[in-house]
C-alpha cells in the first residue's frame, strides 16, 4: 500500500491509554471520492481513529497521510482543520449559546485569523452559502432559534450542517444517527449520499439498515484493528464479524 | 474600517448608556463646582473622588468580564494588571513632586533618597513625561498578560488551574513590589502626590476632572468592549467558552483568540489602576493581593457575568456597600460579602442583570401569554461556571 493518490492514508497506526491498545496497528486507505463506512462493536476504536486522524490524540506509531502528502502527526487540530478535514462529533456538540445561524456562520469556510475576525463583515456572499446550507439540512426556519433549543435530532443535522460550511475535503462523520427516527434516518442517509458526490467521507454508524441504505464499502474494526473489509453482504457472511459483533 | 468596527457595537442600549453617563457627570460637576457649598445639592468633593474611585473599579470589572464572561477565562488575577497601571501612573506623579519631596532632591523620589540611591533606576526614567507613562501604564499590563497568556494558552492551561496560576502571578508580584530593592518604594509604595499635568491633585477642579476621566475611560472601554463582543471574534469567543475544542475542530487557533481578548482586558484594567491612584493619592503592593482580584470577580458574579452592563452595576454596588459597611459596621463587611456571594451564586447564577431580564420576561409572558417568547441573544449567559 502507498499514500500516492489516496485521501486518506492510515498505516500501521496504534495508540494505547496506560496500556490499553485503543488501536492496534490500524491500517486503512480511502481513495478521493469514497465514502466508506465503518463498524464494530463499542470500545472498537472507531473514535480514537478520529482523533488520531483530526489531531486530538497522538498515536504512539504508525503514519497517518492526508491527500497523498500531508503528514498529519505533527499537525494540531486547527492546522488539520485548516487542510480540509471536518468532523461531526459522537455526542452532537454546536454551540448553545449562539443562533443556529451563527453556528454555520462560524463554520463557513474562509479566514480563521484574529484580526480577519475583528474586522469581519457578514456579506452577501456569506448570507448567501447560509442560506444554501438551510436548504441542505432544512433548519431555516429556526435560524434565530440557539441551537441549545434544538432537539437531539436537529443537532445532529446542525452539525451536520456545520461540516458541510466548512467545505471540507474529507469528512468523518461519528455516529450520525444517534437519537434519530426512522424516516430521520433515512433522510440523512439521503443526505450523506448527497453530499459524497462532491466530498470523500467516513461514517461511523451502528444502525444496520443505515449502514445498508448508504450502499458502501464496509471496514469492520475489532479491538482497534480491521477485522474484515468489503460489501455489507459479504463482512455480514463472515464467520469473525458474526462472532464478534452481528452475532452478540 | 475602525469606525465601522465601534459602530457596530453602537446599538441603542450603549447609546441611551453613553447618554446616561454624560448627564450624570454634567450633574455632578455643576453639583459639585457651581452650587455653593451648604446647599442640600451640594456634591463635596470627596464624593466626587468616591464616585470617580467606583467607576475605576466598574472599568477594571468591565475588563474581568471580557475575559470571564466571553471567552471563559475565569482570572484570579487581574488585580496586577490594575496595579501595574497604577504603579504607572504613581511613578509619574513621583518624578512631578521635584524639589517639594522632604529631601528636596530633584530627580530622586523621597524613598529612593532615604534608602541611599545614588541615581535614578533605568526603568524610572522617561516617567517625568506623562506621555511616556501613559503608554506605559497600557504596555506595562499588557506585556505581561501577553507574555503569560502565551505561556498559559499555548500549554492549553484551564479553567481552575489557569485560575490558580493567574492567583499565583498576583502574589508572586505582591512579593516582589514588597521588596525595598524593587525599586517601587516596598511596603509604603508610592505616595505624596503633588500634580497631575500641572494641576493641584487635591484642587476640586482636578478631582473633578480625574472623575470626568474615570467616567470617560468607562464610556471608552465599554464601547471597544460591546465592539469586540459583537465582531465575529466575540462570536468566536462565546463558541470557546462553550465547547472549546469543537471550535478548535473548526479551524480557530483558541489560544490566539484567547490571547488577544486577555491581552486587551489586561489593557483596560491598567488603565482603570492609572486613573484610580491620583484619586485615592497612593498605590502600594496591597493592590496586589489574590483577594483583591477574588473580589472584582464578585462584583461581575454579582452584577451579571457575560453581559458588560451587569459588571458596571455590581463594581458600583458592592463597593457602595463596601463603603457603607465599612464606615458603620467594619466587623460585618467580610461576612456580607460573602454571604452576598454565596447568596448571589445560589439564587441569582445571573446577576443582578439577570434577574431583571428574568422580571422582564415573566412580565411580558402575563401581557402575553400565547406569545412564543424566543429573543436569541447570542452572548447570553453562560449556564455553567467555568
Ligand atoms: N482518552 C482515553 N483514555 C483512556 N481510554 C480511552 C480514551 N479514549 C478511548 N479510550 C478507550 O479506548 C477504547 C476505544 O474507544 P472508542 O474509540 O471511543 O470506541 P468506539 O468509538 O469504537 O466505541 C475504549 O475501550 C475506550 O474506553
Ligand atoms: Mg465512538
Amino acid at each position: 500500500m502507498s499514500a500516492h493518490g489516496s485521501i486518506l492514508y492510515l498505516d500501521s497506526v496504534s495508540v494505547s491509554f496506560d496500556g490499553f491498545k485503543a488501536l492496534n496497528n490500524l491500517s486503512l486507505i480511502l481513495q478521493p471520492g469514497e465514502m466508506r463506512a465503518i463498524i464494530g462493536p463499542n470500545g472498537a476504536g472507531k473514535t480514537t481513529m478520529m482523533d488520531v486522524i483530526t489531531g486530538k490524540t497522538r498515536p504512539d506509531t504508525g503514519d497517518v497521510i492526508f491527500d497523498s502528502n500531508h503528514d498529519l502527526i505533527q499537525m494540531d487540530e486547527a492546522a488539520i482543520a485548516e487542510l480540509g478535514i471536518g468532523r461531526k462529533f459522537q455526542k452532537p456538540t454546536v454551540f448553545e449559546h449562539h443562533t443556529v445561524e451563527d453556528n454555520l456562520y462560524l463554520s463557513l469556510k474562509g479566514g480563521r485569523g484574529v484580526f480577519f475576525a475583528l474586522l469581519a463583515d457578514k456579506t452577501k456572499e456569506i448570507s448567501e452559502r447560509i442560506e444554501s446550507l438551510f436548504e441542505t439540512i432544512r433548519l431555516g426556519s429556526l435560524r434565530h432559534e440557539l441551537a441549545g433549543n434544538l432537539s437531539h435530532g436537529q443537532k445532529q443535522w446542525l452539525e451536520i450542517g456545520m461540516l458541510l460550511a466548512q467545505d471540507p475535503k474529507l469528512l468523518l462523520v461519528d455516529e450520525p444517527v444517534a437519537g434519530m427516527t426512522d424516516a430521520e434516518t433515512v433522510e440523512t442517509a439521503n443526505l450523506l449520499r448527497e453530499i459524497n458526490k462532491t466530498h470523500s467521507v467516513v461514517v461511523v454508524e451502528h444502525d444496520m439498515t443505515f449502514v445498508r441504505d448508504l450502499d458502501v464499502k464496509v471496514t469492520v474494526l475489532h479491538e482497534g484493528s480491521v477485522l474484515a473489509d468489503g460489501p455489507l453482504d459479504k463482512v455480514s457472511a463472515d464467520e469473525r464479524v458474526i462472532e464478534v459483533y452481528l452475532g452478540r | 474600517m475602525i469606525s465601522k468596527f465601534i459602530l457596530r457595537g453602537l446599538d441603542g442600549r450603549l447609546t441611551a448608556f453613553l447618554i446616561a453617563a454624560l448627564a450624570y457627570v454634567v450633574l455632578i460637576a455643576i453639583g459639585n463646582l457651581f452650587i455653593p457649598e451648604g446647599s442640600f445639592l451640594h456634591v463635596p468633593t470627596y464624593a466626587v473622588s468616591l464616585m470617580g474611585k467606583y467607576l475605576c473599579y466598574a472599568l477594571l470589572a468591565l475588563s474581568v468580564d471580557l475575559v470571564w464572561g466571553f471567552a471563559g477565562v475565569l482570572s484570579l488575577g487581574h488585580g496586577a494588571f490594575f496595579a501595574l497601571g497604577g504603579y504607572a501612573m504613581g511613578m509619574y506623579l513621583m518624578r512631578q513632586i521635584g524639589t517639594r519631596g522632604v529631601y528636596a532632591d530633584p530627580t530622586l523620589p523621597d524613598f529612593m533618597v532615604f534608602l541611599n540611591y545614588k541615581e535614578l533606576p533605568w526603568f524610572w526614567y522617561g516617567f517625568d513625561m506623562f506621555w511616556f507613562a501613559a503608554i506605559m501604564v497600557v504596555l506595562a499590563p499588557a506585556t505581561l498578560a501577553f507574555v503569560f497568556g502565551w505561556l498559559a494558552f499555548r500549554s492549553r492551561v484551564t479553567g481552575v488551574y489557569l485560575s490558580i496560576i493567574t492567583q499565583a502571578m498576583t502574589f508572586a508580584l505582591l512579593l516582589a513590589f514588597f521588596r525595598n530593592d524593587m525599586g517601587f518604594g516596598g511596603n509604603n509604595g508610592l505616595t505624596d502626590f503633588k500634580d497631575i499635568l500641572g494641576f493641584d491633585i487635591q484642587s476640586d477642579g482636578t478631582r473633578m476632572g480625574l472623575f470626568a476621566a474615570s467616567a470617560l475611560a468607562l464610556c471608552l472601554g465599554l464601547i471597544i468592549c460591546k465592539a469586540v463582543v459583537a465582531s465575529k471574534l466575540g462570536k468566536v469567543l462565546v463558541a470557546v467558552r462553550d465547547a472549546e475544542s469543537r471550535t478548535r475542530f473548526l479551524g480557530y487557533r483558541v489560544e490566539h483568540y484567547k490571547l488577544f481578548v486577555w491581552t486587551l482586558s489586561a489593557a483596560l484594567a491598567g488603565i482603570a489602576g492609572a486613573l484610580y491612584v491620583p484619586q485615592v493619592g497612593i498605590i502600594n503592593p496591597g493592590e496586589f493581593a489574590p483577594a483583591n482580584s477574588i473580589e472584582m470577580v464578585i462584583w461581575v458574579a454579582v452584577g451579571g457575568r457575560g453581559t458588560l452592563y451587569g459588571p458596571i452595576l455590581g463594581a458600583i454596588l458592592v463597593n457602595g456597600a463596601k463603603t457603607y459597611f465599612t464606615g458603620a459596621i467594619p466587623e460585618i463587611w467580610l461576612f456580607a460579602l460573602g454571604a452576598l456571594f454565596v447568596g448571589v451564586t445560589l439564587f441569582l447564577p445571573k446577576g443582578v442583570l439577570g434577574l431583571y431580564g428574568m422580571l422582564r420576561q415573566r412580565f411580558e409572558k402575563t401581557r402575553a401569554p400565547r406569545e412564543t417568547k424566543r429573543t436569541a441573544d447570542p452572548v447570553s449567559q453562560p449556564s455553567e461556571a467555568e
